[in-house]
């Protein structure tokens, strides 16, 4: 491993997160807040950080897949080590692992909290909490390339590393350029729901910190009770229709601008994605209706805000999903298991992965009935290569094995079963909330430090899909002179 | 400039390679997912895995939008149809490569009936690369700029040279004014000389000027130009034949050696003035029994690489003058280099390098300026052409005032037809075309690199 450059680009990224916590710091001199001391002090620190590492005499540039991997992982960790300073030194989260916990939690989007109170916090620290999800969505490491001028071509490893989804396609022919194109969507994207929330009555404020948390799909909202606090159905409704385009490959978007907009309903994963949700919604709406929890508008509302904010991972919250009944809850982790579409900000397994392994299975048993039948698995008509089918599966067994080691030593904590396993779930999927003691009404200030670390691991890992994680944690990786 | 290459082989990569350092947009298609690997993780460009001829294919491409389509794949009649659906659904340039020589004499009727802005035949153009270093022998290595009035001749400075140990400012006064060194190789490094550069044995040097000024200077300096008068080709294949027909142009006897019989037949019909010996070229006998030591330059362009350049080997211990072996992968290209062959000629490259001077020529047209540029010593330096156009601020300037950085020089200006080698008090005008020499830059805007020194204003 090219430990030099690896550090160099880690610098760079580092240097860059300075650069995002600006905006922190001007809403914090706007509304007249005490933090925005903690602000200045976060930048200098994280700057000079950065600029050290960036300032490391490199002996030769050669950048390999393994390098990316690399860069992607420490950067993530990097990024949430430097970006739990606001945290720290305003003094809102004291504890320097609870304060990591919140970052990561922040720029995987995953929107768990250990904050019991958040109402109280400081404008500015409520706007980075916001502002992590809304940059980890896309990912830090796309913003980094779409706003540097020269990208190498060996910064593909980079992308693909970060971007979700079995395989990560470019746009256009630039590496730069597809960044560009897919931060401009993004951004217009949540402009609009800015603007549609403001127009539903939210304050400003609010608007701008959930439509951030609905674009990175993280789920942070400015009030304890998330969105349930506003009652307003209208906002609701903007919430639960932007997190479920969020959740969409943004490929699509790129496709709709250049006038394809037949090729999005003829993609099978769109249609697929959208065929769950529908589903679920008509499950849930029926069940708790017959449970007579709501009456039938109510149980229309609050089922089609939470299988849109749970597929999508973004974990917002209406109402308690934990007093809901069995078949609701269990409609509810399996989509958390599916999570949303390749290539949109959206954790969990993916549709696209669902949709592989089942065709894989599938010609599995044909291949028993048949057994000199050729099958070619095709999604949208076109050919999946064998290895990308081979990567599904070994992703797949990967998330089992992270989920049962994690909830494992989870379990270490004395939880029940629900809470155990799903607080795992939660955190590998991205989603924020889980069941019983991690229910959308709790948090996870109650778990121990080590368990607070495991879940920030489960948090990277899933977010960047594992293996860049699996191979910065290999041994194999950092022996020296390997062979 | 969207740029779309079917075929991502050798010739297909190193043009993406290229293309996409110099800022295009390179698409490449192919069917093969192992080359779409290699190019997707070394390069930044988009891959689409299909068959190039497929309207579905060539729309996700972005046919409609492209500015060039490069139809580089193994089969000729797969590029013509790659090209002529391309042209059809948009492309504003199609080049193909068109290697059968059963084509070659149907070749303008193809260009025009397909639409073809451009149609490259590696062999015949690897011939003509080769002919064109018979007739040069002394010259390690030979380019042309300016549509052959200018070149640019490799040398290796040599004790008994009079130019050894002089300073650069010194040759253009003593030696000839008339040609320009421009770059240098010394050891492993390329420099760019300035005047008070002193010229030492185990130099090469790189020499640029009209034809008949070079082969003065080469004349000059002790290395007498002497005629090839016998050339023995190892390989009968395309390249053999379409050099001997290039050879046999100029005078030269050519004898080729050539283990397929029924190919010795074929060829002795197409070449009636050439001398075809059945025989195994590798083997030692039958060359020094065929008069190896007489000839005047050898060639061996047999299939495979190893074979030509030991033969190669062979040849020059043999005392013969001139050698030139083909190879057809670059990879070893320092290590060969340093073997003691006279010239490596890569059919793949030359294809390359000409189908990147054409794209340059269409860049060109789009409103940047470089007309064509060539990675020269080593790929160390380049060379770049370019038109002057009215947006240059240094026009009509004396050069000695006009400020440059270190490692670039301006080296000949082409003012309509007349050549100009200039020195300090020689200016630039609307029009002319400039070659600059420059090291590791990436030059794309002359004002950049050249601006006017404030004194002057």
């Amino acid at each position: 491993m090219n430990i030099r450059m690896v550090l160099k680009s880690l610098g760079i990224v580092i240097m860059f997160e300075g650069l995002c916590m600006i905006p922190s710091l001007l809403v914090s001199m706007i509304y007249h807040e005490d933090d925005a001391v903690s602000f200045v002090i976060s930048i200098l620190i994280t700057a000079a950080a950065g600029l050290l590492l960036y300032k490391i005499p490199i002996r030769n540039s050669k950048f390999y897949e393994r390098d990316g991997y690399a860069v992607v992982a420490l950067s993530w960790i990097a990024i949430s080590l430097f970006g739990a300073f606001p945290f720290i030194i305003s003094n809102t989260v004291p504890s320097f692992i609870d304060a990591f916990f919140e970052t990561v939690s922040g720029f995987t989007t995953t929107g768990s909290t250990i904050l019991k109170e958040i109402e109280s916090l400081p404008r500015g620290i409520l706007f980075w909490r916001s502002f992590t999800n809304w940059l980890g969505g896309m990912g830090v490491l796309v913003l980094t390339l779409a706003v540097l001028p020269s990208v190498s071509a060996g910064s593909l490893h980079i992308m693909k590393a970060e971007a979700t989804g079995p395989s990560a396609e470019k746009l256009v022919p630039k590496l730069g350029q597809t960044a560009k194109i897919l931060y401009t969507i993004y951004t217009v994207m949540t402009c609009i729901q800015i603007i549609l929330l403001l127009i539903s009555g939210m304050p400003l404020f609010d608007s701008i910190v959930h439509a951030f948390a609905s674009a990175g799909t993280g789920g942070f909202s400015n009030r304890n009770s998330s969105v349930g606090a506003y009652g307003n159905v209208y906002a609701e409704i903007i919430i639960t229709l932007f997190t479920i385009m969020f959740g969409v490959n943004f490929g699509l978007y790129y496709r709709l601008i250049r006038g394809d907009a037949k090729g999005i309903f003829k993609d099978e994963e769109f249609r697929f994605y959208m065929g769950t949700i529908l589903a679920s919604v008509v499950l849930i709406t029926i069940n708790l209706y017959r449970n007579g929890l709501y009456s039938f508008g109510q149980s229309l509302r609050h089922s089609s805000f939470q299988v849109g904010t749970i597929i999508t991972t973004t974990g917002f919250s209406t109402a308690d999903f934990n007093l809901w009944p069995s078949f609701s809850k269990i409609i509810l982790v399996i989509l958390m298991l599916f999570g949303a579409c390749a290539g949109s900000t959206g954790g969990g397994i993916k549709c696209m992965r669902i949709l592989l392994l089942i065709k894989t299975a599938r010609r599995e048993i044909a291949g028993i009935i048949h057994p000199r039948a050729v099958h070619t698995i095709k999604v949208s008509n076109r050919v999946i290569g064998e290895d990308t089918v081979k990567g599904t599966l070994i992703y797949f067994f990967i998330y089992i094995m992270v989920f049962v080691v994690s909830t494992l030593l989870v379990s270490l904590n004395g939880k029940d079963l629900v809470t155990s396993a799903t607080s795992v779930i939660a955190t590998i999927s991205n989603i924020g909330p889980g069941l019983g003691g991690v229910g959308p009404a709790s948090n996870f200030s109650d778990f121990s430090a080590f368990s607070k670390l495991i879940f920030c691991f489960d948090m990277i890992a899933g977010r960047l899909e594992f293996l860049p994680m699996l191979i910065l944690f290999s041994p194999m990786s950092w022996k020296k002179g390997s062979i | 400039m969207k740029v779309i290459i079917i075929g991502g082989g050798k010739v297909g990569y190193s043009l993406a390679e290229q293309l996409s350092r110099e800022d295009n947009d390179v698409t490449i298609i192919d069917k093969d997912p192992d080359a779409l690997r290699k190019a997707n993780e070394n390069l930044d460009v988009l891959c689409i895995r299909g068959n190039g001829v497929s309207t579905k294919v060539l729309y996700e491409a972005g046919i409609d939008e492209a500015d060039v389509l490069i139809a580089a794949t193994e089969s000729d009649e797969m590029n013509m149809v790659c090209c002529l659906t391309g042209k059809k659904l948009g492309a504003a340039h199609t080049i193909a490569r068109i290697r059968d020589p059963e084509y070659a004499d149907e070749l303008s009727l193809i260009k025009n009936e397909l639409g073809l802005d451009m149609v490259i035949n590696p062999e015949r153009a690897a011939a003509r690369e080769i002919a064109r270093i018979l007739r040069f022998p002394q010259a390690v290595n030979i380019e042309i700029f300016a549509r052959g009035q200018v070149e640019m001749v490799e040398i290796r400075v040599t004790g008994n040279m009079p130019i050894s140990g002089m300073k650069i400012r010194d040759i253009s006064e003593i030696v000839s004014s008339s040609v320009l060194i421009g770059a240098v190789l010394r050891g492993n490094e390329a420099i760019i000389p300035k005047g008070d550069f002193q010229i030492e044995e185990g130099d090469i040097i790189y020499v640029v000027g009209q034809p008949s000024s070079v082969t003065r200077f080469c004349k000059k300096i002790g290395l007498y130009v002497q005629k090839i008068k016998n050339v023995m080709l190892i390989g009968g294949g395309r390249i053999a034949y379409y050099l001997a027909k290039f050879l046999e142009e100029t005078g030269m006897r050519i004898k080729i050696i050539e283990s397929d019989h029924d190919r010795c037949l074929a060829l002795s019909e197409l070449l009636p003035e050439a001398l075809i010996i059945h025989g195994d070229g590798s083997d030692d006998t039958l060359l020094f029994s065929e008069n190896l030591q007489e000839m005047g330059a050898f060639v061996s362009l047999t299939g495979h690489d190893e074979d030509n350049l030991m033969l190669a080997l062979l040849a020059k211990q043999a005392g013969v003058p001139k050698v030139i072996a083909k190879i057809s992968r670059n990879n070893y290209l320092n290590l060969i280099k340093s073997l003691g062959i006279d010239s490596i000629v890569n059919p793949g490259q030359i294809t390359t390098n000409l189908i990147l001077l054409f794209v340059r020529g269409l860049k060109n047209a789009l409103g940047n300026p470089i007309k064509s540029l060539y990675r020269i010593v080593n790929n160390q330096a380049e060379a770049l052409e370019f038109t002057i156009n009215e947006s240059a601020g240094f026009l009509g300037i004396p050069l000695k005032y006009l400020k440059m950085p270190k490692d670039v020089l301006v080296a000949v200006i082409v003012r309509k037809n007349e050549i100009i080698i200039p020195h300090g008090n020689d200016f630039i005008k609307k029009g002319d075309s400039i070659i600059l020499i420059a090291k590791n830059r990436q030059v794309f805007d002359l004002n950049d690199i050249i601006s006017v020194e404030g004194s002057v204003f």
